[in-house]
């Protein structure tokens, strides 16, 4: 997800800003004719149904992220409305492709916003298209909820103010780093722990940060601290260095491909420690890369499992197997069926479709159980919620355990 | 037991950079110039050795064998079709060509295949002995035994026999040697075909132990084994082996004492530093420019 977003944020930036210009001044004369014929309530949808909007990737080089979002809204509007809907009334889900650019996510979420005039929106599956379409959300006064937006800027701003209409469903980047020292320390009683990341990428950088501080809090002792650069091929040197530093588990942010070679050539260093890393390895590349054998005892997090035994969980999955022909669900159909609960308990809390109640009501979701975990949010509009630990076995991914905040 | 591992770490990515500096050195010291566009035959000949062990199902050998001679071709059209013309130009419009060809060879292998990586199948099992407390996979003794007997076979052909004979003479005074009844352009074509042979077989060793190829691996081994070749005196061929092996150990070295993200920059700063003080390299006579 944040990879993606890395490559196209900086030229889609300007493209998309230039974009946003074009599309007010192409809406503005619209939008006066729309008033005169009662758009003072612009945004609650009238009659018996309540319209949500969502801004997807469902072509172009991600969409398969936002395709998998989408199937799992899907699943969940179909369900809501086969149990009454909300308050008695349906929801209407309106689907647009974004193609996977920041240009045209920004344009589609006009288009929900403006034309269709719905009462929430799930935003684009990367961080980069979702930031382009946050602006509109905040001045058109639209929730929008990014199922698998896990950057921090999503919902806050670089300046440190809050994006007002903007939420997700995901945990965010760094939040995982945490997990993983919990990980560490209470499952795997790692004391002394090594760090292992991408001087390269903020990602990376923000995941060793909070790893670092969470393994402070738990009494544990980072014995070294080392760090790469997106694109080197040999590790060897300085894993000989962590490795005489003789920490009990290995922390590795960063992305498949370098990931792939530093768990090979660790293994082949004879570190047979427990390693870790993130959402950044979960590629089928870093099995070709690593080899399955160097893989066995290396752990990373993720949003949800299939395999997960819990029944919320199994229950989900049938569902989605009935509806998808035996398609087991991934965890952006996870999300993207979230991202609709976590909307309708808003809704019925709110008790209205107003943009504002609604963004209020979001604002105080507390234990909320969904798929991949109960959440609550918090004053950054972040959900704290749990993450799921696989292990790698055999080059298979296997639930391991679920880890709270 | 540490140092011992580094030490062997440093002599493994070393052997790379010393098959890739002799491309250069051989080529700089027949025809005065530097083919940036070395490091990406290296990058050819790691993927042809991919496509034969993944493709074809050849074995490690035959993979070499085949990247080594189709690189020699390759080589050899690259200096026919973009090098040969420019031999009576200025050196800076040779130069540049170069980077052309670097450029053109690295997006062509994206056009057809894109700039996704791929990974080397494991066709040798990397079994792990340890000497002395430190782990050498047999990867890293397989690569080197490999580097240095392509050297020595080199070092054969240089000195023992006539094509060798007559590079040594090409290298030495082109229209003397011309007068004297050698093919020179034959000769500057074999050159360009061993030099890239080698840069081939690099190729597909970097490939078998590092596992990870893609368009741009050639960019940073190329300048480093330019590095490297600089550093043991270029055009010199012992001087490639010795400096690649040195950077090797220096990059190693650095990274050692905990300035891991230094090691590409302690690369350079040596280049600098060898251009500034002692720009004919450590086996380089300090020789007149012939004018």
């Amino acid at each position: 997800m944040t990879e993606t977003n890395k490559f196209k944020k900086v030229g889609s930036l300007v493209l998309a800003s230039s974009l946003v210009m074009g599309a007010l001044a192409g809406c503005g004369a619209k939008n006066e004719g729309d008033t005169a014929t009662g758009g003072d309530s612009g945004k609650s949808s009238g009659g018996d149904t309540i319209k949500i909007g969502a801004n997807l990737e469902l072509s172009g080089p991600v969409a398969s992220y936002g395709s998998s979002i989408g199937q799992g809204a899907e699943l969940a509007v179909k369900e809501i409305n086969d149990a009454g809907g909300i308050d008695g009334k349906k929801i209407e889900l309106v689907k647009l492709d974004n193609k996977s650019e920041n240009a045209e996510s920004v344009a589609q979420a006009m288009k929900l916003a403006t034309q269709e005039k719905v009462v929430a929106m799930l935003s684009p599956a990367t961080s980069g298209n979702t930031i382009a379409t946050v602006q509109i959300a905040n001045e058109q006064k639209i929730p929008t909820i990014g199922a698998a937006a896990t950057a921090p800027n999503v919902t806050i701003n670089e300046d440190g103010s809050l994006n007002d209409y903007a939420f997700r469903t995901c945990f965010i980047d760094p939040f995982q780093g945490t997990v993983a020292a919990n990980f560490a320390v209470d499952e795997l009683d790692s004391k002394n722990v090594a760090i292992f990341a991408d001087n390269a990428s903020d990602y990376a950088k923000g995941l060793a940060a909070s790893f670092k501080e969470t393994i402070a809090e738990k009494g544990g002792k980072v014995v070294a601290e080392e760090a790469y650069v997106a694109k080197d091929t040999d590790f060897k040197t300085t894993l000989t260095r962590i490795k005489a530093a003789k920490p009990d588990f290995i922390f590795i942010p960063g992305y498949y491909e370098e990931v792939g070679l530093i768990v090979k050539q660790a293994r082949e260093l004879g570190i047979d420690v427990p390693l870790m890393g993130a959402d950044g390895w979960d590629s089928p590349k870093l099995v070709e890369l690593a080899g399955a054998d160097a893989l066995n005892k290396t752990y990373i997090t993720n949003h949800y499992s299939a395999e997960d035994p819990d029944k919320k969980i199994q229950d989900f999955v049938t569902a989605f197997k009935k509806e998808y022909s035996d398609k087991s669900p991934d965890a952006f159909n996870a999300l993207g069926y979230d991202s609709v609960y976590f909307l309708k308990d808003a809704i019925e809390r709110a008790g209205s479709t107003d943009g504002e109640a609604i963004k209020k009501a979001l604002e105080e979701t507390k234990d909320l159980t969904l798929v991949t975990g109960t959440f609550s949010v918090d004053e950054n509009h972040n959900p704290v919620k749990t993450a799921t630990v696989l292990e790698f076995v055999d080059g298979k991914q296997k639930f391991n355990s679920k880890v709270n905040p | 037991m540490e140092w011992i591992q580094q030490l062997i770490n440093g002599i493994s990515i070393g052997s790379i950079y010393a098959l890739i500096a002799l491309g250069y050195t051989m080529v700089y010291g027949i025809i005065k110039l530097i083919n940036f566009a070395h490091g990406d035959v290296f990058m050819v000949g790691a993927f042809i050795g991919f496509y034969a062990i993944a493709k074809w199902e050849m074995n490690f050998f035959a993979a070499l064998l085949l990247a080594m001679m189709l690189c020699a071709v390759f080589g050899v059209i690259i200096e026919r079709v973009a090098y040969k013309r420019l031999r009576n130009s200025t050196r800076i419009a040779a130069l540049i060509t170069a980077i052309g060809v670097s450029l053109l060879i690295e997006y062509t292998v994206v056009f057809f295949r894109g700039a996704q990586l791929e990974s080397y199948p494991k066709t040798i099992e990397n079994k792990t002995i340890t000497i002395l407390g430190a782990q050498i996979g047999t990867h890293s003794i397989l690569i080197l035994s490999v580097s240095i007997g392509l050297m020595i076979l080199l070092q054969f052909i240089v000195q023992k026999t006539k094509i060798g004979k007559a590079m040594r003479a090409v290298s030495h005074d082109a229209d003397a040697a011309r007068l004297m009844g050698i093919n020179v352009d034959n000769t500057i074509s074999a050159t360009f075909a061993i030099g890239s042979s080698l840069a081939g077989a690099a190729g597909v060793i970097f490939g078998l132990y590092y596992t990870k190829i893609d368009p741009f691996m050639g960019v940073i081994p190329g300048l480093k084994a330019f590095i490297a070749a600089v550093l043991g005196g270029i055009g010199i061929i012992p001087g490639a082996m010795v400096g690649g092996m040195l950077l090797g150990v220096v990059e190693t070295v650095v990274s050692a004492l905990g300035f891991s993200l230094w090691r590409d920059a302690a690369a350079f700063i040596i280049l600098i530093l060898i251009l500034v003080f002692k720009p004919e390299g450590i086996f380089g006579k300090n020789a007149r420019e012939k004018v």
